[in-house]
């Protein structure tokens, strides 16, 4: 079946459908990971996003259980090159096509994702449509342009949990009994909790976190900073998620009621940008934000490369940074902030995903950084 | 980190000549590291024995050695030039175990040399099985059982534990020489036993067998700040058990989801920290089984290495120039990414297309070797292919081979019918399912006739243990070809010829698949405006821009190729290696780019081998990495011509691949610079020739064409046996031989007439015990011509002149012949109205010179002729294209060497056992080596011994020579008696010595009785055998002699002009000592006079 990709610039581009049949708009952008496409699919921090794929052969190796971020895709669409039709792995439990139309996904392949992914970087992520059938692409052009804008939005209350949960250890020893598991650096001295806002968390954190010893509870992302502190957390995480920042201002008023304390604080991607804000920052929207694993990033104090896995279409303006906090990490690429960290308290956050998954793993010490922290305390 | 500050002057060691597992991929990376230190302010010292590579250009370092890599000569090198540290990781396993002996014998310590890009230790942990298998166990990773035998019967005791099949694996050898797998016991034997003999330390690494896992290659790099970086992943599509350098290799690795490939990166990381290898890049190989993902490590290179000029390649990011950089301090932070400019190298490449290398064999050299791949390597080149999508970087990388009908995948069954005789299909499908099990170099083809026959991918998987995935991309190649046949051209619709063309197929496949002409292809094509676009290859998959243009060829709907509007030329390349055409033509082609751009073009480099300097994105100003098709090339002309200028090619540097593609690039409106197409086609078509001579008046050996038996009968007849006989437009004698008698001439006409049917057999009368004389020249547009050397082979005519050592400036012709070869030709190049180089073998037979072949193109000897002139040959060549005069290029008298200059061949014979080492008129080697002096007999030496011959100064010469030879060895007996040595003969040939006052004892042959020569050889009784051919009767004996000779690495002389060299080579040996010079010195020593 044809299907068409549609951006508010008036630019379209013909595939065949690769997914759900159907229609889906979103902001599109790109990831240049050469592996992962499950783990992207159900990354929360995508919802709202069409996804395209730079790495043309997507699906090869199917999917399979252990490798999903969250319990389902969370991307409005998804681009790909050339979809697999069958899927080669030992683990494999199906095809990604069938996956794909089983959970309502739209998707497009054939597609020049190449000129696709040029324009996106040179006119910056734009708002777009897939739809697949005889469809007009005119009439999908205009439908892209009253896509409401990525700016402004809280996308965070579709993706983050109803109630409040504990993670099971199980599912972490679940991943690391496939031998692919990290061993962590070290185990928590002690059992630790910490409770993590979920704004749409990626369950890889939730098992990195488990690994290093820790006892996790998450929490809705709009729970009054009284409710988590009344569980007594050794430590509170701030999670990745979706959307603009600047429009979870219930998040950010919480993590300044959080920040006022001495409760050691890290935050991922979204929660670091949360955090930054509650720190009396300013975000601002990149032009066609991060998305991939091979961003090289610095650590300030000693001067170590790591290569990261990043996923953000936002990020902290450093001439906004208040004099409370310093950078500890900047992205070789562009400069843009990394890391941050209090200068007296112990609360950090990066902006990439040290829980890689997909991505490497050089940055994992972060967890342990945490676990020291907390254990100070 | 600011470099090291006390490092000023580095000694980089080359790889020697081209051998299977050491090819141009050094040649690119040592280029790459001279380049980078010298921009760093370094001195830089280098020494290789190969002559045909850019890096022993003067230009390159500022003192270059063209030296024997042996570490009595690096010594002497060291002890002139000082250096403060040695660079041996980009020189392959050659210069890795150079720099070990160099430390052994404390060299290094005598003279406070520092190795930088890896250390002993480090090279030891890699190198060492046993070393790097105790290291991965400490640090926890998998490896397959295995333990390290000194001798068999060690050996034996270890494979009771690690079963069969049992991989083994000598230390320290390169590119798997000696190692293989065995099935049984007495497999075992004769390969242990081998290996123990061929590894340096005699150690052999007896190992569990994992074959049939997935194979997999990372290619890593560290800096000095425990930074690291994975460049490229690699997946073989030949899984485990056939070497990686004969496997189908992908990049990047496609079958493996994220948390195996980040398992693999984490463990390349903690293999490399453990290997120590503490700045630089490095290629580790893994294996993973597929029914349950267990991944064990195979081994590691502390090196850059032949995937590693692939990875480059493929991703843009040059990994041998970055290791200079990281070797000298520098972190890889603060090393800018030349493509994007504003990023740093500290990142991981991303790449948005599909790269599939194809090696290339030449096992129709070698009839009687075993064409089974195993863990030793056999193919002698490999092409690099890149698509947007696996299916279309691989039929281009199947094309970017030149196999020619042989490479077709699809083939219509009713051709199919036509050669496979009829036999039942049951033992058809017989021999489909053995060709699938046992890897050959035909695997690939017997996938698709499996696939074609309509077997389940299930049932391949099962019998070849290629990932499935492949399987279905190759069977959705196979569907494609069947709907393409059925709807045929005339109907096809533009979205199945777009599908087609998106999935790879070439117009000539195309063509061959739908029973039209490749033409009517192209047409329907153009009708349905289908059109080749091109993409850039950025190492960021798009993210950021890119400021090189480094592009591939694809179907999509955006172009990139952007092209100017300068003066532009484009050099088509020679493709992958093979025997005949290897490194000496990219030498070539490089030197056209520097000399058009001395003129002022713009260059642009059409080629597709992944090895070489010319696919170096910093060599011509823009690539494209293509096949060698017409096809591929117009659709660069086409988007070339986009800049509004005129498109001119040049065909005339890259061997026969170009030239092949000249006729029709000119009647396609394509300007060829340089020999006109017709002048090319006049000096390959023997008819038009033979006129041409005539009324030249210069002599040839009487000659004639067959297309049938009974022409090639007639022709014999009127010239008389014995005859050469060859197909015409072939380079490296392919098919050529030299027949004595009718029924020989009758087999070769049926045999061999197929390889280039639309092309006449030509029939030479075969001038036996003559000269050969070899000519390069340089001619202008307006008629000058300068002769760049007269080359005398040491060999007599017969032997293929690759494969022939020859001397410069011919130590043997009067001068009464050079000023006839020189008037030859000047007068032949004036016909051929030749602009730029022309290459002309010539025989002298009784006082007489003939032509033998004359070749309106670069030759194999141009880059050894341009480092013993001091003149590049080729650049003088591309500017005289460009326009120039050789008067204004101050290019007036014929060139002469600085020095005396022998260059000798290299051959292959060691990986294949089994087969005759002797030459004959079908070129066998597979690089050269160049040994210069200021005699005869020392330039010999060094050539012999840069080609690894050591030539002994005492100790027993074994003669054997065919009655006819006789007389001549004489004298040659009577000086190595002179000068001490024990004279040994076989019985006929010590009669006759002893008859003539030569002391000399007797050995017998091989099948006279035991102990026979070849077990005196094998007893290192003797030191140096002369064995000219004994003729068919006793073949098997000589046969076997010099099998020998060659295991046990003493030299082996087969002709008599061959000994005679040998022996004023001892002599010099004797009486002057070996001195090293760099080639600067040389120069300067013919300018100041």
């Amino acid at each position: 079946m044809n299907a068409i990709l549609a951006l508010e610039n008036g630019t379209w581009f013909q595939g065949v459908s690769a997914g759900a049949a159907g229609e889906t708009t979103g902001e599109v952008v790109f990831n240049t990971s050469m592996t992962g496409y499950q783990e992207i699919l159900t990354d929360p921090s995508y919802a709202g996003q069409i996804v395209t794929m730079t790495a043309p052969q997507i699906g090869n190796y199917g999917v399979a259980g252990a490798d999903t971020e969250s319990d389902q895709p969370q991307v409005a669409g998804f681009v790909m090159r050339d979809a697999s039709p069958v899927s080669s792995n030992w683990r494999a439990t199906g095809t990604l096509r069938d996956y794909l139309v089983r959970h309502h996904i739209v998707a497009i392949s054939d597609v020049d994702t190449r000129a696709l992914t040029r324009a996106l970087r040179s006119s910056g992520v734009m708002r777009g449509i897939i739809a697949t059938g005889s469809v007009d692409p005119a009439v999908l052009v205009e439908r892209a342009r009253r896509v409401p804008q990525m700016e402004g939005s809280d996308l965070v209350k579709d993706v983050t949990t109803k109630e409040a949960y504990d993670f099971e250890t199980a599912l972490a020893d679940a991943v690391t009994d496939a031998s692919f598991g990290l061993p962590p650096l070290r185990r928590a001295k002690r059992a630790l909790k910490v409770a993590a806002y979920d704004f749409g968390i990626k369950t890889n954190i939730l098992r990195r976190l488990a690994a290093h010893g820790c006892q996790v509870r998450v929490f809705p992302a709009s729970t009054p900073a009284s409710e988590v502190m009344a569980w007594q957390p050794d430590g509170i995480f701030l999670s990745n998620g979706p959307g603009d920042p600047a429009a979870v201002t219930y998040a950010i008023d919480n993590i300044k009621k959080l920040a006022e304390g001495t409760t050691p604080m890290f935050g991922i991607c979204l929660g670091h940008q949360l955090m930054g804000l509650a720190l009396g920052a300013k975000t601002y929207k990149l032009k066609f934000g991060h998305r991939g694993g091979n961003h090289p990033v610095k650590q300030l104090d000693t001067g170590a490369i790591e290569i990261t896995s990043q996923n953000h279409g936002f990020a902290v303006a450093p001439d906004s940074l208040p004099a409370t906090t310093r950078v500890t990490h900047l992205n070789l690429y562009d400069g843009t902030i990394e890391g941050l960290r209090h200068i007296n308290k112990p609360i950090f956050s990066v902006q990439y995903h040290p829980e890689a998954s997909p991505g490497p793993h050089d940055a994992d010490y972060l967890f342990q950084e945490f676990l020291d922290e907390m254990e100070k305390n | 980190m600011p470099k090291r500050t006390d490092i000023k002057r580095v000694l980089v060691i080359g790889s020697g000549p081209i051998v299977i597992g050491q090819a141009c991929e050094f040649d690119y990376s040592g280029t790459q590291a001279c380049k980078a230190l010298r921009a760093e302010g370094l001195t830089v010292i280098l020494v290789n024995s190969n002559p045909a590579t850019i890096m022993t250009d003067p230009e390159l370092a500022d003192r270059t050695y063209v030296e024997p890599l042996t570490p009595e000569v690096l010594e002497k090198i060291i002890a002139i030039e000082k250096p403060d540290a040695i660079l041996p990781t980009v020189g392959g396993q050659t210069a890795l175990n150079l720099a070990v002996q160099l430390d052994e014998l404390g060299i290094l310590k005598k003279y406070h040399v520092a190795l930088i890009g890896a250390s002993i230790p480090a090279i030891k942990v890699a190198e060492d099985r046993l070393l790097f298998r105790d290291a991965m166990t400490e640090i926890g990773i998998a490896v397959p059982a295995s333990g390290v035998a000194k001798t068999l019967e060690e050996a034996l005791v270890l494979v009771e534990q690690t079963g069969f099949p049992s991989i083994i694996r000598p230390s320290f050898t390169m590119g798997g020489v000696g190692g293989g797998i065995a099935y049984n016991l007495e497999e075992f034997k004769e390969i242990a036993g081998r290996g123990l003999h061929l590894s340096p330390v005699h150690e052999v690494l007896i190992e569990e067998s994992v074959i049939g896992w997935k194979e997999f290659e990372l290619e890593v790099m560290r800096d000095a700040a425990d930074n690291f970086v994975v460049i490229c992943s690699i997946e073989n599509i030949d899984p485990m058990g056939v070497h990686t350098g004969d496997s189908i290799t992908v990049a990047p690795a496609l079958t493996l989801t994220d948390k195996e490939y980040q398992r693999m990166r984490d463990a390349g990381r903690r293999i490399i920290r453990r290997v120590g290898v503490e700045t630089g890049g490095s290629n580790i190989q893994f294996a993973i089984n597929p029914d349950d993902g267990r991944m064990v490590a195979i081994e590691m290179n502390p090196r850059v290495s032949r995937s590693s000029a692939l990875a480059s390649k493929a991703t843009g990011f040059p990994i041998a120039k970055i290791a200079a950089k990281l070797a000298l301090g520098y972190h890889l932070d603060e090393i800018p990414n030349d493509i994007t400019r504003v990023t740093p190298a500290s990142f991981e490449p991303t790449i948005d297309y599909v790269v599939v290398k194809f090696p290339r064999w030449n096992f129709e050299k070698f009839p009687q070797a075993d064409r089974t791949l195993t863990t030793q390597m056999k193919s002698v080149g490999e092409a690099m292919a890149i698509g947007r999508t696996f299916k279309e970087a691989f039929l281009k990388g199947v094309r970017s081979l030149e196999l020619g009908k042989e490479g077709l995948l699809f083939r219509r069954p009713q051709m199919d019918v036509n050669e496979e005789d009829a036999g039942s299909s049951e033992d058809e499908d017989t021999e489909l399912r053995r060709q699938l099990v046992i890897p050959s170099d035909r695997r690939m083809w017997a996938v698709f006739r499996a696939l074609d026959k309509g077997w389940d991918i299930e049932k391949l998987h099962e019998l070849t243990n290629m990932d499935p995935w492949f399987l279905q991309q190759f069977k959705e190649l196979v569907e494609l070809r069947k709907t393409a046949e059925m709807i045929g051209l005339r109907d096809m619709s533009y979205d199945l010829m777009r599908t087609l063309k998106r999935a790879g197929f070439g117009d000539g496949e195309l063509a061959d698949i739908l029973g039209v002409n490749e033409k009517a292809v192209r047409e329907k094509r153009h009708e349905l405006k289908l059109r080749t676009s091109f993409k850039r290859i950025d190492t960021c998959a798009a993210e950021f821009e890119s400021f090189t243009p480094y592009m591939y060829s694809t179907f999509e709907t955006e172009c990139e190729a952007d092209p100017t509007d300068h003066k532009k030329v484009i050099i088509l390349g020679s493709g992958p290696n093979r025997i005949g055409q290897g490194i000496e033509f990219d030498y070539c082609c490089c030197h056209a780019v520097f000399g058009f751009k001395k003129e002022g073009f713009e260059t642009v480099m059409v080629n597709c081998n992944p090895e070489t300097v010319s696919t170096d994105y910093d060599t011509a100003d823009r690539l494209y990495f293509e096949p060698l098709t017409f096809e591929d090339v117009m659709a660069v002309v086409e988007r070339e011509r986009e800049g509004n200028v005129d498109v001119s090619c040049v065909v005339q540097f890259g061997g026969q691949t170009p030239l092949k593609l000249a006729l029709g690039l000119q009647e396609a409106g394509v300007t060829i610079l340089g020999t006109s197409p017709d002048s090319i086609d006049l000096a390959e078509d023997r008819q038009r020739f033979n006129e041409l001579l005539w009324d030249l008046g210069i002599p040839q050996p009487a000659s004639g064409t067959a297309t049938s038996k009974a022409e090639a009968r007639d022709v014999a007849a009127k010239v008389r046996f014995p005859v050469v006989v060859r197909p015409s437009y072939v380079l490296g004698g392919r098919n050529m031989a030299i027949v004595y008698d009718v029924a020989t001439l009758d087999r070769y006409m049926s045999t061999a007439v197929d390889v280039s049917h639309d092309r006449p057999i030509l029939v030479d009368r075969f001038l036996e015990h003559a000269k050969e004389v070899d000519v390069d020249c340089v001619a202008d547009e307006s008629g000058a011509v300068v002769i760049g050397g007269i080359m005398e082979h040491i060999e007599e005519a017969g032997i293929h002149s690759g494969d022939s050592s020859c001397v410069v400036p011919p130590p043997g012709l009067g001068e009464r012949h050079l000023t006839t070869i020189r008037d030859y030709t000047r007068r032949i190049a004036k016909a051929l109205k030749v602009v730029g180089l022309m290459n002309t073998q010539y025989a002298i037979k009784d006082d007489m010179v003939y032509v033998l072949e004359v070749n309106p193109r670069a030759s194999r000897t141009v880059p050894y002729l341009s480092k013993a002139n001091g003149v590049p040959l080729a650049q003088v060549a591309a500017r005289v294209m460009a326009g120039k005069s050789l008067a204004e290029l101050g290019i007036i008298d014929d060139m002469a060497p600085v020095g005396v200059f022998v260059k000798s061949p290299v051959f292959p014979f060691v990986r294949f056992p089994g087969v005759d080492t002797i030459l004959g008129p079908e070129m066998k080697s597979t690089g050269e080596v160049m040994g210069g002096a200021d005699s005869f007999g020392m330039a010999f030496v060094k050539a012999m011994l840069g080609a690894g011959q050591r030539l002994p100064e005492s100790g027993s010469v074994c003669i054997s020579v065919n009655n006819e030879d006789k007389g001549e060895v004489l004298p040659i007996a009577k000086g190595f008696a002179e000068l001490g040595f024990q004279i040994i003969g076989t019985r006929g040939t010590a009669a006759y010595l002893r008859a003539n006052g030569v002391d000399c004892s007797v050995v017998f042959k091989v099948n006279e009785g035991r102990p026979s020569l070849a077990d005196e050889i094998v007893n290192r009784k003797i030191s140096l055998v002369v064995n000219t051919p004994h003729g068919r009767e006793s073949f098997f004996d000589d046969k076997a002699v010099r099998r020998a000779a060659m295991m046990a690495s003493v030299p082996c002389i087969t002709t008599i002009t061959g000994a005679a060299a040998a022996l004023e080579a001892i002599r010099a040996l004797k009486t002057e000592g070996l001195e090293v010079r760099a080639l600067q010195d040389y120069y300067a020593a013919v300018d100041g006079s």
